[in-house]
């Protein structure tokens, strides 16, 4: 199975938080509000709870894309 | 009630179910409503997480969707109003009140397109999910009116204060909405004020002179065939 990542399209994002209230462990929000992801991929025991966070998003904003494999 | 039995044949079960799940409905959309306008902004100070809110607007509005689909498989399964499946979301295609069963058909159609868009909420732009989002300022009010207007029980108490709970709850959230977004524009805070109040006006005067009158079975376009009937 593919890494996942997630992202967050910076322009659709309204600072709802709710992404960061599901998923502490790997989304937390500057002063204003808008999210600082984790740069590490979505461990397995997480990946319910970020596609959960991706569809509660009012924005539709985040996302969960595959990780892009580096090549040696 | 010995005038029922003069007829020969009491309600059937559906007719209870039609009515209850009508109510259930009001009160889900009127839930779903009143925490769509609460939550679109940020509440300052807020003690519930924001993603409570936000799926309790989405679960209740499909739950509601339910209950108005049950209100509507059984008025037409209890077949004491002439009421086809295509009355409930065509307007005036049937003969039973026609004006205000219309207004229930019109809000489901909203509704329909409601759910569909957020649904679809991924492939849409989220400036045409928006529009179409607004419609459920209307979806509301005309199921509300429909609720008063078509349904028999509008003059008991017991539904008297389901309405006011629904509207209590809406007009509720949208004071504290506009109370609370110290940044909205003038105009908005104008419009939104305006129309919960012009609304509240036309329920108060139409109440007392439409459903509450004693004439109004008649008056709503009951046929005249089903007016003696004690439902």
């Amino acid at each position: 199975m593919s890494k996942q990542r997630l992202i967050v399209d910076p322009i659709s994002c309204d600072a709802h938080g709710i992404c960061a209230e599901l998923l502490p462990e790997l989304i937390a929000t500057d002063e204003w509000g808008y999210p600082l992801l984790s740069e590490q991929h979505v461990p397995a025991e997480l990946l319910a709870l970020a596609r959960q966070a991706v569809r509660s998003c009012p924005r539709r904003a985040l996302l969960l894309a595959a990780q892009r494999e580096k090549r040696a | 009630m010995p005038v029922t039995i003069a007829l020969g044949g009491s309600p059937s079960i559906y007719w209870y179910l039609t009515r209850a799940t009508g109510a259930v409905a009001l009160l889900l959309l009127s839930v779903t409503l009143a925490l769509g306008v609460i939550n679109v902004r940020r509440l300052k100070g807020r003690s519930l997480p924001r993603f409570l809110l936000s799926d309790m607007h989405r679960y209740s509005s499909l739950l509601a969707v339910v209950f108005v689909a049950l209100h509507v498989l059984t008025t037409v399964l209890d077949g004491f109003a002439p009421v086809s499946l295509i009355a409930a979301v065509a307007p005036f295609t049937s003969s039973y009140r026609p004006l205000w069963l219309s207004l229930g058909s019109v809000a489901f159609d909203l509704l329909l397109a409601l759910i569909m868009t957020s649904l679809l909420a991924g492939r849409l732009s989220h400036r045409a999910w928006r529009a179409t989002h607004w419609l459920a300022y209307a979806c509301w009010p005309l199921a509300l009116v429909h609720a008063l207007g078509t349904g028999s029980d509008a003059r008991l108490s017991w539904f008297l204060l389901i309405a006011l709970l629904c509207v209590a709850l809406v007009a509720l959230a949208v004071l504290a909405r506009v109370l609370s977004t110290p940044r909205l524009p003038a105009s908005a805070r104008a419009g939104a004020l305006g129309a919960l109040t012009a609304f509240l006006l036309f329920l108060v005067i139409w109440l007392p002179s439409g459903p509450l009158a004693s004439n109004w079975a008649r008056r709503a376009g009951t046929p005249a065939a089903l007016l003696g009937h004690p439902k």
